[in-house]
């Protein structure tokens, strides 16, 4: 299987070529009108075929690997360092992207995924398909490259061969981990499309914003991917990690929301395109940053530049991503100085106090946290270069700093879409703007009345002043969201007779993009709630002996004991803790069937140690109520007494986080989905006043 | 005129009471001395590695964060100030042990960036936004649109915005 494995790679990576060569010269013989032999678009056309072929061929090598992890063959060196025979199935899956060469081989095969599906819709424009095809074949042949040559998947373990495998990572024996780096890589490769389009619409100097519309789709489906992504990876974080928190400003983490950054900048500005013609350079180089800075998480991910707690996969084929980088900056570059002329806007602005404005501010916004982050990121590595040592960037800097930016774009959240278009007279901000002002403000008094404090022994306490600031601009916003949703849809209700519901409902699918988007930015207040939460963090720690209590907030646990199991792949110890609330029994819902019933709540944190490669691992238990989360951690036994060290943590409001998540994935989408279009009926009336040399003066 | 007049008058008094109950209750702030071990604990990192706060740590057997979690409670109860601590433990394992640059030297640098960046980009929006405005501007003062008469100019804009198919928000 591994000779099939690395034949299939092989060609692959011969197929990519030829798409590339070919397509290249076929739409440089197309664009120049020279005469040959053989036609420019049969040759377009065979380039096309070969980039189809290389998808089954990558498959083929995929297929291999996956085969070969289900069959133990160890004989492959990968199989030995990340599988073993016990490993349970799905996690064999998992094998497949917890090691540099399988993660770049699932890489290249959702890339030639998405360029399978391109090539196969080529004729919805077959010459800005060919481009966007050929450009996709130039990355999948580079990842092809880096697969044959730099880090092979297939390489042959050189010894004795061993009887069992080395096992998975731990970390990674989480069954969220079966789908948060896949969700997370067809986030980073789907922008691969989108560049792909917009450097090739470049390129052929492509009329129109066409190019957007038929993007449009791709870049919000990878940017729902992404987001997926990175909220999984938030959930894992905290599920198994086991230090009460989500989200560490690691290097690793940082490099997926970077993308992430510009990719939603991309996706606010290009409607300032579409509707004003406005913005073609920024939106092009917005495209071409998403994509470079996928590029730069990879590098980041795996050459081992900055110090990470994602230290799965690291390796020495860093240069590759950096030549592979600066080659594409340099394309993006020249492309863009040689038709730089195509791109020249029509920049008008009627008011500073506009829709169009406000775009303009959220791009901003949305680009200096990315800046921040990338800052925050790299400032070690520059701090060695200049000063001889390194320094530590952490989460004090990054709460210091991005925090107040977040909280800029949650306020441009709330404002943007209560702009109209054009210009915004003051009686239509003192209409749209009293609701959101008076909730904001009321939230800030009922949330002091409630004890939020934002100072402390006379100084400002930022975690509070700032989770005060967030609950109140949510408030905010929500408001004038939700204010939005109910003036159109009183205006269908009105017009159809029917209820407000309805009405809301007719309105949303008659216009998915806006509404949709509405909704979109309501999942996001909600997760902004949910993660200003963290502010009012509680923990305790302790020995706890059999009956002994531990009291966190308004629960107490008591420890009804201890017990040990083992299976081939781990053995495991766990506390049993009877949870009381209020003096009483704490409960939670049971499913059984169909059916839920109430039963009362223990909670079972464990520590497991995983037989193959002798590592700890902690699953936490947490009980999740919508104000808060009780999150226990079996931290071990201290040497000494042998007694087990519990760690409770009281996490406000954290369910908001991935509550919020779902409202967001809802909303986009419902975005995708095409608008109804509502129904119309021809009537012949009189002619008027003739109005086409009136369009051409100043309207069209 | 006296109808808009009390209409301030009352959303005067409206702010004047909301920034009342705001500053009664910031002066209601509880101190909580036990909190020190807590902040100190998020603005050192674990040396052991792991590339975790002091406070946050938590593997098993690691064998460095349970001495310097000891060291940090010691040179709290010697009574010594935030600034003393983050020294000391910085002379004793290292800048990297602190978790954010301090506000010396090239370190300050980045602390300055970010805002600095904000800043010039804020600024350059905000000319940006007043040019094209300004273009705009000079460009309707000079189009055939300023001779068309208003009923003429409002039936024009009801045309332009029935045609308008698209998106107007969302994205």
């Amino acid at each position: 299987m591994a000779a099939f494995g690395s034949f299939a790679l092989l060609i692959a990576l011969a197929l990519a070529g030829y798409n590339l060569l070919a397509g290249t010269l076929a739409l440089r013989l197309i664009a120049t009108g020279q005469a040959t032999r053989i036609s420019p678009e049969r040759l377009a056309d065979t380039a096309r075929r070969a980039g189809i072929a290389s998808f089954a061929a990558v498959t083929a090598a995929a297929f291999a690997l996956v085969w070969s992890v289900f069959t133990n063959d160890f004989s492959i060196a990968y199989i030995l360092e990340h599988s073993n025979r016990a490993l349970p199935a799905a996690y064999k899956f998992s094998a497949l992207w917890s090691g540099q060469e399988g993660s770049l081989l699932l890489w290249a095969w959702l890339l030639a995924a998405y360029g399978f599906v391109l090539r196969l819709t080529h004729k919805t424009d077959v010459k800005l398909y060919a481009y966007a095809g050929t450009i996709l074949a130039g990355i999948q042949a580079f990842f092809l490259a880096i697969l044959c040559f730099a880090a092979p998947p297939f390489a042959l373990f050189q010894g004795a061969i061993p009887d069992d495998g080395n096992g998975l990572n731990p970390l990674l024996q989480y069954p969220e981990m079966v789908i948060h780096p896949p969700m997370l890589y067809l986030g980073y490769v789907g922008f691969s499309v989108p560049f792909a389009f917009a450097l090739g619409a470049l390129m052929m100097r492509y009329p129109g914003e066409k190019w957007i519309k038929v993007t449009r789709v791709w870049t919000m489906v990878t940017w729902l991917f992404l987001t997926c992504g990175i909220f999984l990876g938030m959930h894992w974080a905290y599920a198994v990690l086991g230090w009460g928190g989500y989200w560490g400003w690691d290097p690793v983490e940082n490099a997926s929301f970077m993308p992430w950054l510009t990719g939603t900048a991309f996706l606010h500005s290009v409607m300032m395109q579409e509707k004003k013609g406005m913005m073609k350079s920024w939106n092009v180089w917005l495209i071409f940053s998403t994509f470079l800075l996928t590029l730069l998480g990879t590098l980041l991910t795996r050459a081992g530049l900055v110090s990470s707690v994602h230290a799965f996969a690291q390796s020495s084929i860093g240069t590759w991503f950096v030549v592979f980088m600066g080659v594409v900056l340099a394309v993006c570059i020249f492309t863009y100085i040689l038709q730089r002329s195509h791109l020249q806007s029509e920049h008008h602005l009627e008011s500073l106090v506009s829709r169009e404005s406000s775009f303009l501010f959220n791009n901003l916004v949305l680009l200096t946290a990315c800046f921040v982050i990338l800052w925050g990121t790299l400032f070690p590595i520059l701090s060695e270069y200049v000063e001889g040592s390194k320094v530590t960037v952490g989460a004090p800097f990054y709460n210091r700093v991005a925090i107040p930016i977040g909280l800029f774009l949650l306020f441009l959240t709330g404002v943007g879409p209560l702009l109209p278009w054009r210009a915004a007279s003051l009686r239509a901000i003192r209409r749209n703007f009293v609701l959101p002002s008076i909730a904001l403000w009321a939230t800030v008094i009922v949330c002091l009345v409630a004890g939020v404090r934002p100072w402390k022994d006379g100084a400002l306490d930022t975690g509070n002043f700032y989770a005060l600031v967030a609950f109140a601009l949510s408030a905010g916003v929500l408001t004038a969201i939700l204010s939005e949703f109910l003036r159109g849809a009183g205006v269908i209700a009105r017009q159809t007779g029917r209820n407000l519901i309805v009405g809301a409902w007719l309105l949303t699918r008659r216009n998915t993009r806006r509404y949709g988007g509405y909704i979109v930015h309501i999942g996001v207040v909600i997760i902004v709630i949910g993660l200003a939460g963290a502010a009012f963090n509680r923990s305790v720690e302790s020995e706890m002996a059999l009956h002994d209590k531990l009291v966190i907030g308004p629960y107490t646990l008591e420890c009804a004991g201890f017990t040990q199991d083992a299976n081939a792949n781990y053995n495991s110890e766990f506390a049993l803790l009877d949870v009381y609330k209020g003096g009483k029994r704490a409960t939670e819902l049971k499913r059984d069937g169909w059916l839920f019933h109430l039963i009362p709540l223990q909670m079972a944190p464990e520590k497991r140690i995983y037989l193959a490669s002798g590592q700890p691992q902690t699953m936490v238990a947490i009980h999740s109520v919508l104000e808060w989360d009780l999150y226990v951690v079996y931290e071990g036994t201290n040497p000494d007494t042998g007694q087990p060290i519990i760690k409770a943590f009281l996490n406000p409001l954290v369910g908001w986080i991935w509550a919020g998540l779902v409202v967001l994935v809802f909303g986009t989408l419902l975005a995708l989905v095409p608008a109804l279009s509502p129904a119309t009926a021809a009537v012949r009336v009189p002619a008027r006043a003739p109005i086409e040399p009136a369009l051409k003066g100043g309207i069209a | 005129m006296r109808s808009a007049s009390r209409g301030f008058s009352f959303w005067m008094k409206g702010l004047q009471a909301a920034a009342l109950a705001v500053a009664v209750c910031f002066s209601l702030g509880a101190s909580d001395a036990g909190s020190r071990f807590n902040d100190l604990g998020h603005r050192l990192m674990c040396t052991c590695g792991c590339a975790q706060l002091l406070g946050e740590c938590n593997h098993v057997g690691c064998p460095e964060s349970g001495r310097e979690r000891e060291e940090l409670k010691t040179a709290i109860a010697a009574g010594k100030s935030d600034k003393e601590i983050l020294d000391w433990f910085a002379a004793k394992y290292g800048a990297t042990m602190l978790a954010a640059p301090t506000t010396k030297g090239f370190d300050l640098v980045a602390w300055i960036a970010p805002f600095a960046v904000f800043g010039a980009a804020l600024l350059g929006t905000v000319l940006l936004v007043r040019r094209w405005s300004v273009g705009k501007t000079q460009a309707m003062a000079g189009s055939d649109l300023a001779s068309v008469d208003p009923a003429e100019r409002a039936r024009l804009e009801k045309i332009r915005r029935e045609t308008d198919s698209g998106s107007d928000g969302g994205f």
